[in-house]
């Protein structure tokens, strides 16, 4: 994993190296030094919630410009459902569609289109007697990597059934190359239109391995801004989209869920609840459910931070959108999930969290941690650089800062200075009056 | 050989909701100690369920987890009203939890049982009106 790509970059002129993403981030990824944060890649999941929480908006989402379009001979673009729940006014998704061709794309395939596909393998896989329940979507990468990381026992248990994402950049790409056999299929340029930048990590990791089929993965506020110049709604577009409540219904929390038809499911969003409930399953308390779906953003993927709408509010419209239409329109006729859909890449689990390779070593490391923090302030204040008093600790420990970084404990040693240089004064003060009043012959009281 | 490492929790009996946050802290050291995941879900999971148990029984109490060079002790102990019949209590599915916490998804009478499956050792040793304090150790080596 220390070659992990993330989607997260600093701006170091905006970054004032205040705590707030250092406190924020779940996995304590984030340190201030030199006055700016840091992210450790051993521990970043992509979730972006510093992307979200920063005053100053010195973090931002890395991802891939439109204007690689021109690479490529043919191009598809592949619409996250969210993008739906963007535009004000807007009546008909077929516009959007209609616009992205008119942006240029030879193909624009739905993403949700995939996700109605999805949805009915996820029901057979469900019935399936020998699969481990709940069975966890594998559709959030923020999710997945949490899971492989802190949650070994239960990566087993993700769906291992390709995410709707790459279902339809496979199904796009086959479409396109079978069009176009005079091509190579890497003239064909396969465009996510993303809300996060997690799915821009998923595929600059290549976690589809070779079934990935994404080339570029661009963000829905790029994209949004082009999208209102061109959809001018003056007549109602020939090409329209082709997907329906179901595949809709993903772009936020328990849709995904929904579509399972089945209500032994538990949907959460959010990180921070969703690390709630992976402790408690991971416990094994929790038992009796069959599905489990759990989105980094709260709101789900509405809530991506390369969106532009407010997540609540785009959940809304796309309940409009989507409700005079076809519940599934997109539902595969397979008896059998085909292999093609099945993930093939094993997780290994990342020990990438461990003190040191030698336990005694480890030990020993972790007594000073226990002391140290023992005598720190416990305020977890972050004024040192680290999330928490105990992340501090270990910080030092491990010889990544050192002790005199906590401003609590320095504030007391020049207190404490201050005292002893006024307690000088005093004692000289009155050494001074001594010898004044022993010249002058007087007793001193 | 290395001096053996203690990792102290009070556990809230007021506060039902932060019941099992001793077992997370605990389940982030084990793994910076370097322990497999096989040691630190056996160890999480007895630890949780006794900290749910302290918490409906008992109003609290402490654990303490207890790295050596050959096993992690876990002692929780609690100023509780005691266990009358120890073998009953083991017994699957038995509980004397109130319908309120039943109510909550707890209670299903497992908590004992899985505790003593996930360890390679319990012992119970309880006082009535007094408090009980087990030890569970899940050997590593």
């Amino acid at each position: 994993m220390q070659n992990y790509k993330h989607s997260v970059s600093l701006d170091m002129d905006k970054c004032k190296g205040c705590t707030t993403c250092l406190k924020r981030c779940p996995t304590e990824a984030i340190r201030i030094r030199d006055g700016h944060a840091i992210i450790n890649p051993v521990r970043c999941i992509d979730c972006g919630e510093c992307i979200r929480v920063c005053p100053y908006k010195a973090k931002k989402a890395v991802h891939d410009s439109l204007a690689d379009m021109k690479d490529f001979k043919i191009t598809v673009a592949l619409p996250a459902p969210s993008l739906y729940g963007q535009f004000d006014n807007m009546t008909s998704i077929d516009y959007i569609i209609d616009g992205l061709y008119k942006l240029g794309f030879d193909y624009v395939f739905e993403v949700a289109c995939a996700a109605e596909m999805v949805s009915q393998y996820t029901r057979m896989y469900l019935n399936r007697p020998d699969v481990k329940k709940p069975v966890i979507s594998s559709a959030c990468p923020a999710i997945t990597r949490i899971i492989n990381m802190n949650y070994p026992f239960l990566s087993e248990q993700i769906m291992p059934i390709l995410p709707p994402i790459d279902v339809a950049a496979k199904l796009a790409r086959d479409r396109a190359v079978a069009d176009h056999p005079e091509l190579d299929s890497s003239e064909i340029g396969v465009f996510f239109i993303s809300p996060c930048p997690a799915k821009a990590s998923y595929v600059k990791n290549g976690f589809a391995g070779d079934k990935n089929n994404v080339d570029r993965v661009v963000s829905i506020r790029d994209v949004y801004f082009k999208l209102i110049d061109v959809m001018k709604h003056e007549e109602y577009p020939e090409k329209g989209a082709d997907s329906g409540m179901v595949g809709i219904g993903w772009a936020a929390t328990g849709g995904e869920s929904s579509a399972v038809f089945n209500d032994r499911y538990l949907a959460a969003d959010g990180i921070e609840n969703c690390i709630r409930v992976l402790e408690q399953i991971d416990n094994e308390d929790f038992t009796d459910l069959d599905f489990i779906e759990l989105n980094a953003c709260s709101g789900g993927c509405v809530g991506g931070t390369m969106t532009v709408a407010n997540a609540y509010i785009a959940q809304a419209r796309l309940q409009s959108l989507k409700r005079y239409l076809p519940v599934s329109p997109n539902r595969p006729k397979d008896k059998e999930i085909p292999a093609e859909y099945f993930t093939d890449f094993d997780v290994e689990y990342d020990a990438g969290l461990s003190l040191s390779s030698d336990r005694n070593e480890a030990m020993r490391m972790m007594a000073d941690i226990q002391s140290i923090t023992a005598s720190l302030p416990g305020l977890d204040c972050g004024s040192c650089g680290a999330p928490t008093c105990m992340a501090f600790a270990e910080d030092i420990v491990k010889n990544e800062t050192n002790a005199n970084e906590c401003t609590i404990i320095m504030r007391e040693l020049f207190h404490e200075c201050l005292d002893q240089r006024k307690a000088k004064e005093l004692t000289d003060k009155i050494g001074q009056n001594i010898r004044k009043n022993g010249e002058d012959g007087e007793k001193i009281n | 050989m290395s001096e053996n490492v203690t990792f102290h929790f009070d556990v809230d009996g007021e506060n039902f909701s932060s019941a099992g946050e001793a077992s997370v802290l605990v389940k982030k050291k084990l793994r910076q100690l370097g322990f497999s995941p096989e040691i630190i879900r056996r160890v999480s999971i007895a630890m949780y369920e006794g900290e749910i148990n302290m918490v409906i029984h008992a109003n609290g109490g402490s654990a303490d987890v207890t790295v050596t060079d050959e096993d992690i002790v876990i002692t929780l102990a609690d100023k509780g009203p005691g266990i009358p019949d120890v073998s009953l209590a083991m017994q699957e599915g038995f509980s004397t939890a109130r319908d309120n916490i039943r109510a909550l998804g707890f209670g299903a009478g497992m908590g004992l049982p899985n505790m003593k499956k996930y360890t390679d050792t319990m012992e119970i040793d309880t006082v009535l009106g007094v408090g009980t304090t087990i030890t569970m150790t899940v050997k590593h080596k």
